[in-house]
């Protein structure tokens, strides 16, 4: 194939999937704000400005891919360690990942209480994240059963690694949305690693997504190094929830190009021929090399938006360190709800759905 | 080994025992159930047979001292491994979550302590104290009771300083804080059954609601009977025929005619029993006992009348066992032997009527339209007025005045009624 | 006002409940077609048809789990594990999930709601249907554990676990269901989650108990009473929070307490109960604090007289009620 050949090629792709030049100009500069700020939050750690990271160096590519499609408005997003683009997509700034990293009194995941990378956000529908993993798989079940008896149209999406595929929690999450038919779509960003685990050590029979069958819903895997495969599956899944017949499972296979966390030193397990060859599969590269091929992405406009990259991540970061540690007591804060002083709350005088006008519900406030 | 013997626990509700007389002398050599020490219990006098055989080494309580189950009453050295002793431990040493009760000797309480300090009373002062709790601890209701002596009668107990005062804070002083002693007053120290009696009485006026009915029954052909034959069934029968035997006799059949009656209450629902277990109320000089005669209803008036003189004798000899005197599920109490003839009975706590009868008296009354001299009585019930009311009450009455008033004589080979 | 059986007053609280606000769920094993293995579901299949009455997958992590995402986006949900032996799969997700939803969010998000499960002993229960499983939760921070005794509370207490904006584990001792009885009143009212309730006054000692364990204290109670020993009894019914006011002040007046409970002794509930007492009623205390438990054995056993050996029963508490008067 020639080489004006394979552009008119790569050239009718995004478009042939409804994306706009705009679209994918912007993807790109997610994936590249994520790795600028992944970059940032593992100089912040080795500064001694925080205690502890983890991210995902490599997982940028999928995860913007899985999330243009969604209503970023209406559905849920249940994130894991690594969502780190995908909770910038879905609306979080730079300065609130930071404020996470940092635990600073305004962190809107959890005002500095847990361990950076667990994610939350009310006002995105980002819902707060532990650290046992898999955990978060039912909860994405409940909230997409909610939408189905409420008839709201919310589509739900969560994401795990493939560590994660080995949990019970996993299993039943996928048992009940199948027999239930619920707009739900499981990620699995598969990078081949739990910690040092290989992934044949993880998972017998070789897929992740073959694991669907058995649950009753469609299985796929798409290259986490291609955005727009990724793009495009998660499209069909978030089609597939809308019209109303049930979940997907996604496995994206990616490539971890850091290490499990500041805790970790992937050298030490994983052969370094493996850890070259995963760079040459880096989404940031990747990507890049198709927008420059589709003429997208010039010289001046790549250098206009590293230049926004790295300004906005600077502000960020001068933003978060600016930012006032808590108060020592406000960690016996919330432990339950702030009391209810109305009575009419106990006495079942109010009308269902006042709860969701209450400030301390804000996630059930209407839009 | 030595072996402690500890003072059982000899019914499901007594707590506390008293060294009557003890049967062995330290040195003394005992066999294994052979009769060690007689305890008395505010229910029954028992011999506690050794759990264990061997020689008799140390008396720990001595005789007249009240102490709680459990508590190390004597030492026995035996021959045998630990083994084979522990089987004659008690069932108790078996349940669950044995009491912490602490066997290191008397201590203060922190209540005590901070309410002698708050009272100004050195602590040394209470702790000569012989107090009503475990191993004769001090407890708060004993340091109250010494409070209140010291503050009434302020002569008779000791300044501080002085000798420890000797009977106020084991005395038990009616708890009430409006009685006091006052100079010449004699205080009559409470039997175990002299308290149990009270207690009970209490309890029983204080939660069931009682009601009374009381009716007459014309008695003339019993007596009549029991005058011509009673000396020739006792010699047939070997046993004295009493009125009070009859009066079983007829309960039990109305009991079985209403067994409402025989019932007790409980929050749960009124549960009726399924055995007529007949209380007589015996009095002794100490005060009264009630005797069971289980199964009343298998029994005929041979069987009744030999039961009442064999529970007689034993309560006069002390010698009932615990087993005679639980389990009632009616009582028949007879105040009529000392010539009352108008009874209203206080119910036993756990059953639902008590039965009184009273003397039988000569009467002119109108049979057939004349005046006739008949032997009269009164039957009086008490009754929980929550299992049942009045009309099953009087019904009940009625049938007992029925059998009793339809007594067909005959001669001394009358073997039941 | 109806005298009611324990478990017809949890079932007219759920049709209730789900009458008065359609984001009442009820989700777990058996709950929906057959009304619950206890019936306490019964009737709310039908009437409020299988989208919002679910007979669940049996996994009991995963119910919990979709509770909780139910919750977040604004359901109430019940749900119902079948016995409270197999609640221990969703250990992590009540306890890391549920329990710490509010605090890790900063109070961004709650987790309005209850895990209903029958605990304790019966007759024949044996290991694996009998357990006692409050102090694994009770110890938990975030959540909320209730244990209610009459019918009334039950009713009551239910509603306002509904409506509570945190997670309630709502334990029901499985004895209590059919043979406790009491008054209901028809229609609306609750019963706070937090406060005691002294079911008995007296003055010799105190006793703290919850469940069938109150149940047989209160009949220990009065055998006592025949004695003239004069004891009080606590109904707990809110193991967390626990009203610490209530339980002082009995201790104050009688200076002797006993904590009965079903489970396991060692580490038990009662266990914190007698370190409340000893920590900030120490100066009232005429003898030491007692607990009487279910043995220290990895659970109830099945033939007869090996299950006897190990419930507290009424005639054991009175015993233990003997000893601590008397010392």
């Amino acid at each position: 194939m020639s080489a004006r050949n394979a552009r008119a090629a790569v050239d009718a792709r995004h478009r042939t999937l409804g994306l706009s030049d705009q679209d994918v100009l912007d993807m790109y500069y997610y994936i590249a704000l994520a790795r600028a700020l992944d970059e940032r939050m593992w100089v912040l750690q080795r500064a001694g400005k925080a205690m502890f990271v983890i991210s995902g160096p490599g997982h940028e590519g999928c995860q913007v891919g899985a999330l243009w499609p969604m209503d970023k408005q209406r559905d849920w997003f249940v994130p894991f360690y690594r969502s780190v683009a995908a909770c910038l997509v879905k609306g979080m700034s730079p300065t609130e990942i930071l404020l996470g990293l940092l635990a600073r009194a305004a962190d809107p995941s959890s005002g500095g209480r847990q361990m950076p990378g667990h994610y939350g956000h009310p006002r995105y529908k980002i819902l707060s994240t532990s650290s046992p993993v898999g955990t978060q798989y039912p909860h994405a079940v409940g909230i997409a059963y909610a939408a189905k008896l409420r008839r709201t149209g919310e589509v739900t999406m969560v994401a795990v690694g493939d560590g994660g595929t080995s949990e019970g929690d996993w299993h039943e999450a996928l048992n009940w949305a199948g027999v239930h038919r619920l707009p739900v779509i499981f990620v699995v960003e598969n990078n081949f690693y739990a910690i040092s685990v290989p992934f044949h050590r993880q998972v017998a029979g070789g897929s992740i997504a073959a694991r669907a069958a058995g649950y009753g819903m469609p299985g796929v895997v798409a290259d986490g190094s291609d955005v727009l495969e990724c793009y495009r599956v998660a499209k069909e899944a978030y089609d597939r929830a809308r019209r109303g017949d049930g979940p997907t499972l996604i496995e994206y296979r990616v490539q971890r190009l850091g290490s499990h966390s500041s805790d970790d030193q992937q050298e030490r397990y994983r052969p370094k021929e493996e850890i070259e060859a995963a760079r040459r599969q880096d989404p940031l590269l990747t990507f890049r090399e198709y927008l420059e091929q589709v003429g997208l992405l010039t010289e001046e406009r790549l250098r206009a938006i590293q230049e926004r990259v790295r300004r906005e991540v600077d502000e960020a970061t001068d933003a978060a360190e600016r930012a006032p540690l808590p108060e020592p007591e406000s960690a016996a804060r919330y432990v339950y709800a702030p009391p209810q002083d109305d009575p009419a709350f106990w006495t079942g005088a109010t009308p269902p759905g006042a709860w969701a006008q209450s400030p301390e519900f804000p996630w059930l406030r209407q839009e | 080994m030595p072996v402690e013997v500890t003072l059982p626990q000899l019914g499901e509700s007594t707590f506390e025992g008293t060294i009557g007389r003890w049967l062995k002398k330290p040195g003394d050599r005992v066999e294994r159930f052979e009769p060690l020490v007689e305890i008395i219990t505010d229910k029954v006098n028992v011999e506690m047979p050794a759990p264990v055989g061997g020689v008799l080494t140390q008396i720990l309580v001595p005789e007249g001292q009240t102490v709680p189950v459990g508590t190390p009453i004597a030492l026995v050295e035996t021959a045998a491994p630990a083994e084979a002793v522990a089987a004659g431990a008690p069932a108790a040493a078996a349940a669950p979550a044995a009491p912490p009760v602490s066997q290191e000797g008397p201590r203060l309480s922190p209540v005590v302590r901070r309410l002698a300090e708050e009272h100004g009373i050195p602590l040394e002062e209470v702790a000569r104290l012989r107090g009503s709790g475990a191993g004769g601890r001090v407890t708060k209701d004993d340091l109250l009771r010494y409070l209140q002596a010291r503050q009434a009668a302020p002569s008779a107990a000791a300044p501080p300083a002085a000798a420890p005062a000797p009977a106020p804070a084991v005395a038990p002083v009616p708890p009430s804080p409006a009685v006091v002693l006052r100079p010449g007053d004699q205080l009559l120290r409470l039997s175990p059954l002299r308290r149990s009696v009270a207690q009970r009485m209490a309890q029983s006026k204080r939660e069931i609601p009682h009601a009374y009915g009381v009716i007459e029954v014309d008695v003339t052909s019993l007596v009549r009977w029991r005058e011509a034959y009673k000396d020739q069934w006792r010699a047939r029968e070997g046993v004295n025929i009493t009125y009070t035997a009859f009066f079983v006799r007829a309960a039990v059949e109305a009991l079985k005619a209403f067994p409402i009656i025989n019932s007790t209450w409980s929050d749960e629902g009124i549960i009726l029993r399924r055995d007529i277990n007949i209380g007589i109320g015996i009095a002794l000089d100490e005060g009264l006992v009630v005797a069971v005669i289980k199964q009343a209803d298998q029994k005929n008036l041979v069987g009744i009348a030999r039961e009442l003189e064999d529970l007689g004798r034993r309560a006069r000899e002390g010698k009932l066992t615990l087993d005679d005197v639980q389990g009632g599920t009616f009582t028949i109490t007879n105040p009529g032997v000392f010539g009352s003839i108008w009874s209203m009975p206080i119910i036993v706590p756990g059953q639902a009527a008590i039965l009184a009868t009273d003397a039988i008296v000569k009467r002119p009354v109108v049979r057939n339209d004349a005046i006739a001299i008949r032997d009269i009585m009164h039957l009086g019930l008490a009754f929980d007025h929550r299992i049942f009311d009045g009309a099953v009450a009087d019904r009940f009455l009625h049938r007992i005045r029925e059998k009793l008033e339809g007594f067909a004589g005959g001669d001394a080979t009358l073997t039941d009624f | 006002m109806a005298e009611m059986r324990y478990v017809d007053a949890l079932n007219r609280a759920h049709h209730e409940e789900m009458e008065r606000d359609e984001r009442v769920v009820v989700l777990g094993e058996d709950v929906g077609r057959k009304g619950g293995v206890f019936g306490v579901t019964a009737g709310l299949y039908e009437k409020f048809g299988e989208e919002r009455v679910i007979d669940s997958p049996l996994a009991e992590s995963s119910i919990v789990g979709v509770a909780i995402g139910m919750a977040a986006n604004g359901l109430l949900p019940i749900a119902e594990i079948q016995f409270a032996d197999f609640i221990h799969p969703a250990f992590d997700q009540i306890v890391s999930e549920a329990a710490r939803m509010r605090y890790r969010s900063n109070n961004a998000f709650g987790c309005p709601l209850v895990i209903r499960t029958p605990y304790g002993g019966s007759h024949g229960t044996a290991l694996y249907h009998s357990q006692s499983v409050e102090a694994f939760y009770a110890h938990v921070p975030g959540l909320k554990v209730v244990a209610p005794y009459t019918p009334y509370d039950a009713k009551g207490m239910l509603k306002a676990a509904v409506r509570d904006p945190d997670p309630v584990l709502f334990l029901e001792h499985k004895r209590m269901y059919r043979l406790v009885r009491g008054e209901v009143p028809e229609g609306d009212y609750i019963v706070p989650l937090g406060p005691a309730a002294v079911r008995r006054e007296g003055r010799d000692l105190s006793v703290f108990a919850y469940g069938w364990m109150l149940h047989e204290s209160l009949a220990a109670a009065e055998l006592l009473a025949q004695e003239g020993i004069d004891v009080e009894v606590v109904d707990l019914r809110c193991l967390r929070p626990l009203d610490k006011e209530t339980i002082l002040r009995s201790v104050a007046k009688t200076s002797r307490a006993l904590i009965v409970y079903e489970d396991n002794r060692f580490g038990g509930f009662g266990a914190e109960v007698a370190a409340l007492i000893a920590e900030e009623a120490f100066g009232s205390l005429d003898a030491p604090v007692m607990r009487l438990a279910g043995p220290d054995v990895p659970g109830i056993p099945y033939s007869k007289p090996l299950e006897e050996w190990f419930y507290p029963t009424r005639d054991r508490i009175a015993a233990a009620m003997r000893r601590l008067a008397a010392y």
